[in-house]
């Protein structure tokens, strides 16, 4: 497989790797089927900011390295402006994914606007462009399983 | 990396050196065709007519039953499609086992796109397929049986022998894709009873771009290649010379020494499964513990992706193989791990190591340590380890 430098580095060394102990905001997205699961934790504050971010990843190199690169890109953000990190601004940053793994990238999206959503339900506020994640399977017991 | 530990050795092998010796001459001062002929062309054919009497007698067969093709996939398209239309008029029903190789599986579903029917046999838990469901599944217009002798990803062994007694009972004809198999168990075609048999010379330490097809005297296949007369008229085109001189050189030391080489492989794949087994928590071991070939071990490691193992082992200078979704490049995971009823996200898990001759005692300590390290790493990195963990509800039961 022909992975960029990048993609190897942040494979191997992957940033903001962990959890977040009472997260202000999780998001699991991705199928076990399929072989890719990526989970993102966010630390927000009262400002809206994003202090600190976690994810778990389970699957491939280049889902590993995107998820890596995408807490990277939204660390310090606003909500408004991590909604903005698009699969293919990750893709970027990471030099390119060969064609075959471009759509681990968009598990990367995914992942932090299933994060927003569960924070934004939390707190009970809307967040101005995002929709309610297709796929988050996040098991909490609070939460119904509506699909 | 310095290191390098080659345990994938059911991918390819290295040439060794005394069948390149071999070959090179059939490039250079004897480069003739085998069909002119002058003398210089004539030395060509006399070349390759010793090498089929040399693989003959090491595989049981008669010379003139064993045909030489571009490599084990073409053997086994050659044997499935030209005997299923040949065997037409008889019926149109082919039986294969459900974790053959893609060179078996996808010609079978190129047959059924042209009205045969197929039936998949199932495998029980180590891989195997039973005689018994053969028995069940033949038919009176079955007219081709195939049955991998050795799986080329969890190395199971069949009963190959028993396979094609069965198939026979009805009249049917049997193939096996022995690929895997030949120069590493005792392989006699004769003894089997089958029909047809394939074997690619690149899988024991011979040139790739070269297979054969034992086609048993009497059998009927259309030719596979239309143009000259070549292979008894079944097979056109210039024979590939020093390739074919390299199989047969490849396998008279492959047969001399298999007995040591088999028991020397056997022994670092025991030595390499019960410490994995014993020193890695959630695994599981692929196939079955004793029916496998000697140099295969297949694991599953629960909660871990394949590709990233293999990645990762890379890194640490091993090379090894998986059946996971991302490391093929296709959404699903291995059909044969998937055969073997494991569910999706351990199939995903797999790991391959294929050992050889090469592989060392030491080879296989430090990869144990390796595979130890690594697991451990991409563990702390799964969420389905931390839900595991943390005793919550399985993804994947979600849905």
């Amino acid at each position: 497989m022909a992975y960029s430098d990048k993609v190897m580095d942040h494979f191997s060394n992957p940033r903001n790797m962990g959890e977040i102990d009472n997260p202000s905001g999780v998001g699991t997205v991705g199928n076990a089927q399929c072989g890719d699961i990526m989970r993102v934790y966010f630390d927000i504050d009262d400002a809206g900011i994003i202090r600190d971010v976690k994810f778990k990843t389970f699957g491939c190199a280049a889902a590993v390295a995107t998820s890596s690169m995408a807490t990277e890109l939204v660390k310090g953000k606003n909500v408004q402006d991590a909604l903005k990190v698009t699969n293919k601004a990750v893709c970027e940053a990471l030099d390119g994914l060969p064609p075959v793994k471009v759509h681990c990238s968009l598990l990367a999206e995914e992942a932090i606007h299933a994060a927003l959503w569960d924070y934004a339900e939390k707190n009970g506020i809307a967040i101005d462009g995002l929709k309610k994640p297709k796929s988050d399977i996040h098991e909490d017991e609070s939460e119904d399983e509506e699909y | 990396m310095d290191k390098l530990i080659y345990l994938d050795n059911a991918a390819t092998t290295s040439v060794l050196p005394a069948v390149v010796d071999e070959m090179i001459p059939y490039f250079t001062d004897g480069f003739g065709n085998p069909s002119s002929l002058y003398e210089f062309g004539q030395r060509a054919r006399a070349a390759i007519t010793d090498a089929r009497v040399r693989i003959a007698a090491h595989l049981g067969v008669d010379a003139p039953e064993v045909y030489f093709t571009g490599s084990g996939t073409e053997s086994d398209n050659w044997a499935l499609k030209e005997t299923a239309f040949a065997y037409q008029d008889k019926g149109r029903h082919i039986i294969t086992s459900s974790i053959e190789h893609h060179a078996v599986s996808h010609t079978c579903a190129w047959l059924e796109k042209r009205g045969f029917e197929v039936t998949y046999l199932p495998v029980d838990a180590e891989g195997i397929v039973s005689v018994h469901s053969l028995v069940d599944a033949l038919r009176d217009d079955t007219t081709l049986v195939s049955v991998i002798l050795a799986n080329n990803e969890i190395g199971t062994i069949q009963p190959i022998k028993e396979l094609a007694e069965a198939a026979h009972a009805r009249g049917a004809l049997f193939h096996t894709d022995a690929v895997q198999a030949v120069a590493h168990l005792p392989v006699n075609a004769a003894e089997l009873g089958v029909d047809m048999l394939s074997a690619s010379a690149h899988k024991f330490h011979g040139p790739k771009g070269v297979g054969l097809l034992y086609i048993k005297k009497g059998v009927k296949t259309r030719s596979f290649m239309d143009g000259g007369a070549q292979e008894r008229k079944r097979r056109a085109g210039t024979e590939n010379v020093p390739g074919i001189m390299g199989m047969a050189k490849a396998l008279d030391l492959g047969m001399a020494d298999l007995a040591s080489r088999a028991a020397h492989d056997q022994e670092l794949r025991d030595r390499l499964i019960d410490r994995v087994l014993a020193e890695v928590e959630h695994v599981r071991l692929n196939g079955h513990r004793t029916q496998r070939l000697p140099g295969n071990a297949n694991f599953s490691f629960e909660f871990v992706e394949g590709e990233s193992l293999l990645l990762t082992l890379e890194q640490k200078g091993i090379l090894a193989s998986s059946g996971s979704a991302c490391a093929s490049g296709s959404l699903d995971p291995s059909h044969v791990l998937l055969a073997i009823g494991l569910p999706h996200e351990i199939a995903h898990g797999s790991l391959r190591l294929s050992l050889g001759e090469e592989t060392t005692a030491a080879d296989i300590d430090y990869t144990v340590e390796a595979i130890k390290e690594v697991v451990v790493r991409l563990r702390a990195m799964s969420p389905l380890y931390e839900d595991f963990v943390k005793g919550r509800k399985p993804i994947s039961a979600v849905k």
